[in-house]
């Protein structure tokens, strides 16, 4: 065995037995994976027993490593329908919104900072209808701007993504063509264009390829200093995704918010409301089998729903309102 | 004559082509060694080797986890592979019978051709379906699939090589056929084995895919074999295909530890070796 | 007879006994080495048995034509194989026409005119390449080859071919090209340190009788030497190819995740290791994932011809060379 193996043992073991902590598996949607690893992190230097292991693979795998239980706790930006909610029979999946976040046309157009979309111009974008930047419809809406005679590289994710959830829901609202063409899920057939495997993926494929457009969440589009422009509401404004406009979409929703806190926001009414915002949920099981886990989770969700609020407007994503952090600490009180 | 010059022109050219071919062959290999270096040398810092991976867009983070987790799957899959597979060339070297020995080499040929990915799946459907755990034991199982061919190989083929002059004085002086296997003919072989088992271990440690689905990947430590564990070839990977420039920084350093123990461990093994069977000639 | 060296000490223990019983005993050692001989055998029987039984959801539900269908649609739950089975192929046909001309000559010159030494140091950096890991090359094909694509290569491809359908289309960087391009570099060590081998397995007098006959060194390999050896050059081929169509990390990196199939090298696409790769963790329903897992299949079944043909050509050739 060569020394190298022999120190790696050395240190792992060492550090197995340095700490002592009861480590939690979660998985899921890569929309607030910036925020929850930011939570995780500050929560486990408060409560050093708590380790909570976030892979951020997309909120198709986390409801599927939930659905198997190779995860204690899973994270989607889509809330699971009835029929995956039946799949699970050991125990019932409580939905616990954390942020609300906003979905943004991110573009890399050079000489372009700012672009008016439609929901028929970016349906028309994903469906390859429009093929240009300088297409008829897209000139309609951003006149003075210099788009240029170029090809549109289309970037959309890979991998199972609430994301995708959320942004194929909204076209579906908006544009009766992808409705009956491709539909609303976590995983499409999409038309055209290329796969990036997370939001992570697909903010590098935008960045690195000229003229392309891609779907992101808000704090990727921060985090890498990308261009993204603003889309047309059901009021008719053409408004920019941020702490206020997402807050406002979400506003009708809140008075109004189901039991299981499953409802979806896009499109939503509001003068400056962003169409395309979202809640984001844990998918937490009711009935922990390990106690300490189950302890250590509800300890986590009281502070998520507290402190934890106080950082999301920090990381571009909006708190949630307070009627449905009411409603849902009563929710946390309700996990075994 | 003009003929004659035709050929020999040709003849020139063709064999210029051919060297050309060799430089940019070898070439390559520096260009990847140069790029590695380039890119990750400045990054290889203490930070990399003592801490944990940070949230993304925070500076200073490490891969110290994705090291140590990266030895142990590869020290489970040592720990499986390189006993079954030196027990089972043993017998394919001394003990088999044709059929027995026909069937055993075809299948074990059978899974060194398996691509990795496939492999994953099958520790999967083996080992994280039957557990409902993504683990260290499901990472290591997978790669200790890939390791049990190489040693079986490597073995039977070492073993062979001893000359039977060995084994038939061994047997002469009444010693029985395990005593002449353990006490002779694997300490003659133990160089040409041992070096092997190491190339088979370099080869694992630079797997991925077989790791995507098994291990999966961690942001912290592993504290037990039971847990998703973070690995060297898993983290570059994240960290490559991610926006951030701190996170590509980081797969670049990666790269060149994982680059460097690899190469260092063939040419290690095959120094090893060549000076050990000129031992044997000479 | 056995057990004559050993000590007439009529005080031993019963456990020094047992222990000797099993050092001296070759039924024990033929047992033990023979069971952990038979475990390899049952642990390949058991993954074609476990990839098997998991596909069978996909299987009963698609039959045969999962592999000439072209819809990948996890909504309707409807998968089809066409589309990952042309980006491998394509792929490793591409990958193999860039890099068996490189290879095959590099082959002849260490074999047949480089100084000895030199050749053995060539061969030796050359086989380094074949240890390097695939993520690697991924990391190494993300920051050079697709930029070069983007902004060289492709463009400069449009402008003189794109009259071609395959050269037509945006110019991404990422797709069949580079993923082809990458793979060939990928391939080469294994074509050239093969290659070698059978080139230097031909015998010398089939040289000698060449040049005797007044051939130049060129006329004597290309025309004598390589055709002897052509099986074991074929067999290194193949061997390649197997490679090729197993390869997951480098292609996910640079193919560009498109399900569909495409007629141009400039389009992204998906192999077959690329899709599993990209999708396994998240398949939601059996379906999808027994589809995955029967993609895992065809790739299985695939390889293994392919390899098999390659160990018998490379075996022809060897014994093909010690006859005389």
């Amino acid at each position: 065995m060569n020394k190298i193996t022999l120190w790696a043992i050395g240190v792992g073991l060492a550090a197995a037995v340095a700490m002592p902590a009861e480590t939690i598996n979660a998985a899921g949607a890569t929309f607030p994976a910036p925020i929850y690893q930011k939570w995780f992190e500050e929560y486990h230097k408060a409560h050093p027993e708590v380790q909570i292991n976030y892979q951020s693979v997309g909120s198709g795998a986390g409801i599927q490593q939930l659905t198997q239980g190779t995860v204690d706790f899973g994270a989607s930006d889509m809330p699971m329908t009835d029929e995956q909610l039946g799949k699970i029979t050991k125990y019932k999946v409580l939905h616990f919104p954390t942020v609300l976040g906003g979905i943004v046309p991110a573009f890399n157009v050079t000489g372009v900072t700012d672009i008016k979309f439609s929901g028929e111009t970016l349906a028309g974008i994903y469906l390859g209808t429009i093929k240009k930047w300088n297409d008829a419809a897209l000139k309609k809406d951003n006149p003075g701007v210099n788009l240029p005679n170029e090809d549109i590289t289309v970037v959309h994710r890979s991998d199972g993504s609430g994301t995708s959830f959320v942004f194929s829901d909204y076209l579906s609202k908006v544009s009766p063509e992808w409705k009956s063409k491709v539909g609303a899920s976590t995983s499409v057939n999409w038309p055209v264009g290329l796969g990036g495997k997370g939001n992570e993926g697909v903010s590098g494929l935008v960045k690195q390829t000229p003229f392309s457009i891609g779907y992101v969440e808000l704090v990727y589009v921060a985090q890498n200093k990308m261009s993204y422009g603003s889309v047309k509401n059901a009021a008719g404004n053409f408004v920019k995704a941020d702490f206020n406009t997402v807050s406002e979409a979400a506003a009708g929703a809140s008075k109004e918010m189901p039991a299981d806190f499953r409802v979806s926001i896009t499109n939503a009414p509001g003068k400056n409301a962003y169409p395309i915002s979202s809640f984001t949920w844990l998918l937490i099981p009711a009935k922990f089998d390990n106690a300490v886990k189950g302890k250590a989770i509800k300890g986590f969700l009281d502070w998520m729903l507290t402190a934890g609020q106080q950082e999301a407007a920090g990381m571009s994503y909006a708190p949630l309102p307070k009627p449905v952090v009411v409603k849902e600490t009563k929710q946390v009180a309700s996990v075994q | 004559m003009n003929r004659t010059i035709r050929r020999n022109i040709l003849n020139n050219i063709m064999l210029a082509l051919s060297a050309v071919c060799t430089v940019v062959s070898v070439a390559i290999l520096f260009l990847i060694l140069g790029f590695l270096v380039y890119n990750g040398w400045r990054s290889v810092d203490w930070n990399f080797f003592t801490k944990l991976p940070l949230a993304a867009g925070e500076e200073g983070g490490g891969m110290a986890n994705a090291i140590v987790g990266s030895g142990i799957v590869i020290l489970i899959s040592i720990m499986i592979g390189i006993p079954v597979g030196f027990l089972g060339g043993i017998y394919l070297a001394e003990f088999g019978s044709q059929t027995a020995c026909m069937a055993v080499r075809y299948t074990a040929d059978l899974l060194n051709g398996v691509p990795s990915i496939v492999i994953g799946i099958f520790a999967w459907t083996v080992v994280v379906v039957k557990t409902h755990h993504f683990s260290a034991w499901a990472g290591g199982f997978a790669l200790s699939m890939m390791m049990i061919p190489i040693g079986l190989r490597t073995t039977e083929q070492f073993l062979r090589s001893v000359p039977d002059s060995l084994r038939e004085g061994s047997l002469a002086l009444g010693a029985s056929k395990t005593r002449t296997i353990l006490a002779v003919i694997v300490p003659a072989a133990k160089q040409g084995i041992m070096t092997g088992m190491i190339l088979g271990v370099a080869r694992i440690a630079g797997e991925t895919a077989p790791l995507l689905f098994t291990a999966l990947n961690n942001q912290y430590w592993s504290d037990k074999l039971s847990e998703p564990v973070a690995s060297l070839p898993v983290m570059i990977y994240t960290h490559a295909i991610s926006p951030y420039d701190d996170w590509h920084r980081q797969a670049w350093a990666a790269g060149l530890v994982l680059l460097g123990l690899v190469l260092i461990a063939n040419i290690a093994a095959r120094m090893v070796l060549a000076r050990g069977t000129a031992a044997q000639r000479g | 007879m056995a057990g004559t060296a050993v000590l007439p000490a009529p005080t031993q223990s019963r456990a020094r006994k047992f222990v000797k019983l099993l050092q001296n005993s070759d039924q024990v050692a033929h047992l033990v080495t023979f069971i952990f001989a038979a475990s390899v055998f049952l642990v390949t029987v058991l993954l074609a048995y476990e990839l098997w039984i998991h596909s069978a959801p996909s299987r009963a539900k698609f039959g045969l034509a999962f592999l000439f269908s072209q819809t990948w649609d996890p909504v309707a739950e409807k998968f089809g194989a066409l589309p990952f089975i042309y980006g491998t192929v394509l792929t490793s046909f591409l990958a193999l026409l860039i890099a068996v001309p490189l290879s095959v000559g590099a082959a002849i010159f260490l074999a047949e005119l480089a100084p000895a030494r030199l050749s053995n140091v060539c061969t030796f950096l050359v086989e380094l390449l074949a240890a390097v890991p695939s993520v690697i090359y991924g990391l190494l094909a993300i920051f050079t080859v697709i930029p070069l694509l983007r902004q060289y290569g492709e463009p400069f491809l449009k402008k003189t071919l794109g009259f071609l359908p395959i050269f037509q289309g945006p110019a991404y960087g990422v797709g069949y090209l580079a993923a082809s391009i990458t793979l060939g570099i990928m391939t080469l060590p294994f074509i050239i340190s093969i290659s070698r081998e059978a080139l230097l397995a031909v015998p010398r007098e089939q040289r000698e009788a060449a040049l005797a006959l007044g051939a130049t060194k060129w006329e004597s390999t290309w025309q004598v030497v390589v055709p002897h050896a052509r099986l074991g050059i074929i067999g290194s081929i193949f061997l390649a190819l197997a490679r090729a169509l197993g390869e997951t990390m480098a292609v996910t990196m640079v193919i560009g995740d498109d399900t569909a199939i495409h007629t141009s090298l400039l389009a992204p696409g998906y192999t077959i290791a690329a899709i599993i790769a990209d999708n396994f963790t998240e398949a939601t329903g059996e379906v999808f994932v027994s589809a995955l897992v029967e993609l895992g299949l065809v790739l299985f079944v695939l390889t293994m011809i392919l390899n098999a043909a390659a160990q018998l050509l490379i075996l022809a050739t060897t014994q093909k060379g010690s006859k005389r």
